[in-house]
């Protein structure tokens, strides 16, 4: 699915190159050695269960976290030092919304139009394309605490719009949200995929970073345990078809040593187990379904909550 | 797009106008409660202690009461105008609202964003200085010539003060520490600031700690220029507001970049 780079640049460049990076809080390591690439014009997830680290990497690629270990990249720009070089060429989507609430729509967008140094002649225009975006166009004069959760997320990512960033980092764009909303969104962030912006975004909603990502990583404990595309992590993780058992806990428990024995792998999914790799064996009874991106995920970064 | 091939600096116009723009334009929603709370309260101050002290006695240090206390009430509100404007909107955009987080993603770096937020409350704490002086018009200060340098005045020393604001809530983890700033810090200030009576009145040691406090210098510097008394002492005084200025910005840079 890669696309071409754009115009001037070498598509081998990628808007985000991270090789190493590391960062501890005290006696808490919460990224340890990461490689993360963005090639340019593609979409890429960051997946992972909470305190997976995936919000230290989003923040070290604003440089509001400083690597203690690590080679950061962003369009070509080395972290921190020339962070702010690249941040005039990015837009970011926090995960919480920092809007000015007592401001109206329109004003919340001029202030970042100012701090993202549109021209002033542009500034008008780039306000009624941002207002579009996010489908606002009739809500410029409300104010931000008027709006429904939806509306103003839709202002956030707007905000980010301002300046034409040819990157994105997106912070959990859609948590919270009630599903047609989601959906929504995820339109909205296909449709900038598809102009050419490069886009990382956070999520640990599996079925988002399924539908929009050109390539995922899942990380577990600040490490990357798995790269790739998500049909491929899904053939190589969890093979094409999982069987869905469902039945009283001593039968789940049956079914996951029988699995254990044919070195299948198994996850619960509360209620049932989902066998997988089983290729399609006779020896299970239950639903047959597709395999996801959910299977891999769990698989990978484990089943307990911690 | 942005063609940023060109290489960004320190303290870039840009980037300091955008913080300033942001401030201007959410100042416009709050402008009313802002002004009220920066000049009715030393306004109370300067009639509460104009007429109540005032009655007591015709003149201090020299002047009539009400030219003392109508100059001194300067460095009131700049502590109230500026001060705290700052360590209350400093800790609440920096803990509550996230608004640094999203000024800080855009391009724009601490040292721009701590000397735009400065700038803005200083040049407010300039215009709002002179308030209280105006209303003591009314009552019998004496307009003159040297009134034209107050909001200089003013704002310099708002300017200390800002710093020192974004510099107190840049320190404090909880806004329930600002008690301790408070209490043991700036109300001491406020007092021992030859606003209300002579620090000449007090015990050596607190004239000599009142020699440290900016808020002294700024009403020996207001008292002076209004009443024509220049002289070379002033340069001191001046200089004196300038280094606090200049400590505070750098400190509330330091500070805020550690977070």
């Amino acid at each position: 699915m890669s696309r071409d780079a754009p115009d001037g640049l070498n598509p081998a460049m990628s808007a985000i190159k991270l090789r190493g990076f590391v960062k501890r809080f005290g006696a808490i390591t919460a990224v340890d050695g990461l490689d993360l690439d963005v090639p340019y014009g593609t979409c890429v997830g960051l997946l992972g269960p909470n305190g997976a680290g995936k919000s230290t990497t989003m923040k070290a690629l604003t440089a509001q976290v400083i690597a203690d270990e690590g080679d950061l990249e962003v369009l070509g720009y080395r972290l921190p030092e020339d962070s702010k070089q690249a941040r005039a060429q990015m837009g970011v989507v926090p995960q919480l919304d920092n809007l000015d609430v007592a401001l109206t729509v329109e004003q919340n967008l001029l202030v970042f139009a100012h701090l993202y140094r549109v021209p002033k002649r542009e500034r008008a225009a780039a306000i009624e394309r941002a207002l579009g975006i996010a489908n606002l166009l009739d809500r410029r004069d409300s104010k931000v605490d008027e709006l429904s959760g939806g509306m103003r997320r839709r202002l956030l990512i707007a905000r980010g719009l301002l300046h034409r960033p040819r990157l994105i980092l997106l912070d959990e764009p859609t948590v919270g949200l009630d599903p047609q909303v989601r959906q929504e969104l995820w339109a909205l962030i296909d449709r900038l995929r598809s102009e050419g912006v490069s886009i990382l975004m956070s999520t640990h909603y599996i079925e988002e970073a399924e539908r929009l990502c050109d390539t995922v990583t899942i990380m577990s404990h600040g490490k990357a345990v798995a790269v790739g595309p998500p049909r491929q992590l899904i053939n190589e993780h969890a093979g094409p078809e999982a069987v869905e058992v469902y039945g009283p806990p001593a039968r789940l428990t049956e079914i996951e040593s029988l699995a254990r024995a044919r070195g299948w792998r198994t996850r619960r999914t509360g209620t049932s187990v989902a066998v997988l790799q089983s290729n399609g064996s006779a020896e299970l009874d239950g639903n047959r379904r597709v395999t996801n991106l959910e299977d891999v995920f769990v698989l990978l970064t484990g089943e307990e909550i911690e | 797009m942005i063609a940023t091939t060109r290489r960004l600096r320190r303290l870039e116009p840009a980037a300091l106008r955008g913080v300033v723009v942001r401030e201007v334009v959410n100042y416009s929603s709050f402008w009313r409660s802002s002004t009220f709370s920066s000049t009715v309260d030393p306004t109370i101050y300067l009639l509460a202690f104009g007429f109540g002290f005032g009655s007591l006695v015709s003149r201090v240090a020299g002047y009539p009461y009400i030219d003392f206390v109508g100059t001194g009430i300067v460095a009131t509100t700049v502590l109230f105008s500026g001060a705290f404007t700052a360590m209350y909107g400093t800790f609440i955009k920096y803990s509550f609202q996230h608004t640094y987080d999203a000024i800080l993603a855009a391009p724009v770096d601490t040292e721009e964003l701590v000397t735009g937020e400065a700038l803005w409350v200083a040049a407010r704490t300039g215009v709002y200085g002179c308030v209280p002086m105006l209303v003591a018009v009314i009552f019998g200060l004496s307009p003159s010539w040297g009134m034209l340098l107050v909001p200089l005045i003013a704002g310099l020393a708002g300017m200390g003060w800002a710093c020192f604001g974004i510099f107190i809530a840049a320190r404090s983890s909880k806004i329930e520490s600002f008690s301790y700033w408070q209490s043991g810090l700036l109300t001491p200030m406020f007092l021992v600031a030859g606003t209300f009576f002579p620090l000449t009145r007090l015990p050596e040691w607190a004239q000599i700690l009142g020699n440290f406090n900016p808020l002294f210098h700024c009403v020996q510097l207001v008292r002076h220029v209004v009443f024509a008394q220049e002289s070379v002492a002033d340069l001191g005084h001046l200089a004196f507001l300038l280094g606090f200025a200049l400590i505070g910005w750098r400190l509330a840079i330091r500070f805020m970049s550690a977070n």
